[in-house]
């Protein structure tokens, strides 16, 4: 069975020298949730555009299921649907005519195109909206609308470019739900985000890019596991005292205020340790959370920002 | 794509870029009929009845089919380089990028818009010729050739033009300032024998010219240049644009990064 994706020494060099792809080497399975995770700038959206035929690749091959997108372009372009990061449709149009047209530009008939919009308006909840100006969306319906979009021809690969940017969190849940659904149906999902904590929740397996190069990739569990720190934030009952703060700087506690304090602690020990340690000092914890989350200590690592 | 994916592919752009231009005709049929009725009323009626006819015709019989070939050519370059470009600034240009269809068809839908509005534009201008005078038909055939031909070299030059534009002054700057010049010193409203010999020389540079002659000779009969070395211009720079936009599409010129 080929590969959803299939990506061998992708180089793209812009008109203006900047090298954004340094010879990308990838591989998605079918029917994988696969996470593209990287700083701006990286390159994902570089490698996105080049699947789906929005840039010019510099030197390479890409194969999306078994397809090549140079040699063919037209099986290539029918596997994949693509939800870009910005905007991409006429506001003017009304949503019921931007998927319908949409479906007409892959062959599929108005008669075949309108019950399926139908069906994938109900789920993401814009049937009412069928025939408003793209324009009278908003914010998080635009996103949904282009959802829509990238599913009317049924592609069996889905990517999707900051999907949940400055979608609410309610909503955002709502997508994650209805993505999952999409990809347990057996439908390959490759999503870039910002957000690490989608990318933890949604994906089985992850890419992290950095300055045009992979510099890990693998299953979500097994990258974290790697990670030799965690930090916790402790909310105390009672303000800290200034000899108990210095005591607590002796063993690398930081004091964030008064009544907060964050503690890394190494893939040796243990919370029960940590725990102890703070009764020992009678100090009382209230709650206690991640600092960040887990794959955000890893993903800030690899790109050398800790 | 299969035979009837790609007919389903080219008629959606072509009912998306009807719809468009006849959902807004006060802002793209109408302008070209009102300017065209005061051409009819001015230069037809007023002046042109103090004017020496050309041959047998009057004056406003010489002149309508040069100004309907105006309307033509300005409706069916503004409508493909208009509507491309706004895809473009939008970005919903990009909905066609991804998906399957080919450069021919995107090139073949776009142009077939503009098309559709030069001839809209061209049958209503030259039905309010009516109001104003009589016309003769010399050769129906030649007359729909040289129509359709003149809107079909035009529309591509106005995607090749919404291809390379990267602003709204881009898509203005060659009916201002290139179309416009080329039509009226195309013989629209003189015959070019009127002119010093060194002016009718550098008139026959001007591929406007072939245009409005070829439709002239269609109604009345007299061209001044030859008919077939008309139809030969427009044919040889219809297939020289069409497969340049081909080209640009292709590589994804002024599309893709």
């Amino acid at each position: 069975m080929p590969a959803a994706l299939s990506v061998k020494q992708l180089r793209k060099v812009y008109p203006n020298g900047v090298v954004a792809l340094k010879g990308i080497d990838l591989v998605v399975p079918e029917g994988e949730f696969f996470g593209l995770l990287g700083p701006n700038g990286a390159g994902k959206t570089t490698i996105i555009g080049i699947v789906v035929g929005l840039v010019n690749k510099t030197s390479g091959t890409v194969e999306v299921l078994g397809h090549d997108v140079d040699t063919e372009t037209s099986q290539a372009r029918a596997s994949v649907g693509i939800v870009p990061q910005e905007f991409n449709f006429s506001i003017f149009e009304k949503v019921i005519n931007i998927v319908v047209d949409q479906a007409g530009y892959y062959g599929i008939p108005r008669s075949v195109a309108l019950p399926r919009a139908e069906k994938y308006l109900k789920q993401l909840g814009l049937w009412e909206k069928r025939n408003s100006a793209a324009r009278m969306l908003s914010g998080g319906m635009k996103r949904r609308l282009m959802i829509v979009r990238a599913l009317i021809h049924e592609p069996k690969l889905l990517i999707l470019d900051e999907p949940t940017a400055g979608v609410d969190i309610e909503l955002r849940r709502e997508m994650w739900v209805f993505l999952k659904e999409l990809n347990t149906a057996g439908r390959t999902i490759i999503l870039t985000t910002h957000y690490l904590e989608e990318a933890e929740q949604l994906c089985r397996s992850v890419a992290i890019i950095h300055q045009g190069e992979i510099v890990e990739q693998g299953l979500v569990k097994d990258l974290l596991s790697q990670m030799h720190i965690e930090t916790f934030v402790f909310d105390l009952e009672a303000p800290l005292t200034s000899e108990v703060e210095k005591l607590l700087a002796n063993f690398g506690v930081q004091k964030v205020d008064s009544h907060t304090i964050e503690m890394s602690l190494g893939k040796d020990e243990t919370l029960n340790d940590a725990i102890a340690a703070l009764n020992r000092l009678d100090i009382r914890v209230r709650s206690m959370r991640n600092k960040a989350n887990r794959l955000e200590e890893l993903f800030l690592h690899l790109t050398k920002k800790i | 794509m299969t035979t009837r994916e790609m007919w389903v592919a080219y008629m959606t752009i072509v009912r998306k870029e009807s719809v468009r231009f006849l959902r807004i005709w006060p802002q793209t049929l109408l302008p070209s009929v009102v300017t065209t009725t005061l051409y009819y009323v001015v230069f037809g009626t007023f002046i042109g009845s103090q004017i020496r006819g050309f041959g047998d015709f009057s004056y406003i019989q010489f002149i309508v089919p040069g100004l309907v070939m105006m309307a033509v050519i300005t409706n069916s370059f503004s409508n493909v380089a208009g509507s491309f470009f706004g895809s473009k600034f939008q970005k919903s240009i990009e909905e066609l990028l991804v998906s399957p269809i080919t450069p021919f068809l995107v090139v073949a839908g776009y142009v077939t818009g503009g098309i559709l509005r030069g001839l809209i534009t061209g049958v209503l201008v030259l039905s309010v010729s009516l109001f104003f005078t009589h016309l003769t038909i010399h050769s129906l055939i030649l007359t729909v050739v040289f129509i359709f031909l003149t809107s079909l070299l035009f529309a591509l030059a106005g995607l090749l033009n919404g291809i390379y534009a990267k602003d709204f002054d881009g898509v203005s700057i060659v009916p201002t300032f290139v179309l416009t010049p080329l039509t009226y010193l195309g013989g629209v409203f003189y015959s070019i024998s009127a002119l010093p010999p060194i002016w009718q020389k550098i008139s026959l540079w001007n591929p406007i010219l072939y245009m409005v002659n070829g439709f002239r000779y269609g109604f009345l009969g007299v061209s001044d240049v030859g008919v077939g070395e008309s139809l030969f211009i427009l044919m040889s720079l219809s297939v020289a644009l069409l497969f340049a936009n081909i080209y640009l599409f292709k590589t994804g010129r002024g599309l893709r990064t």
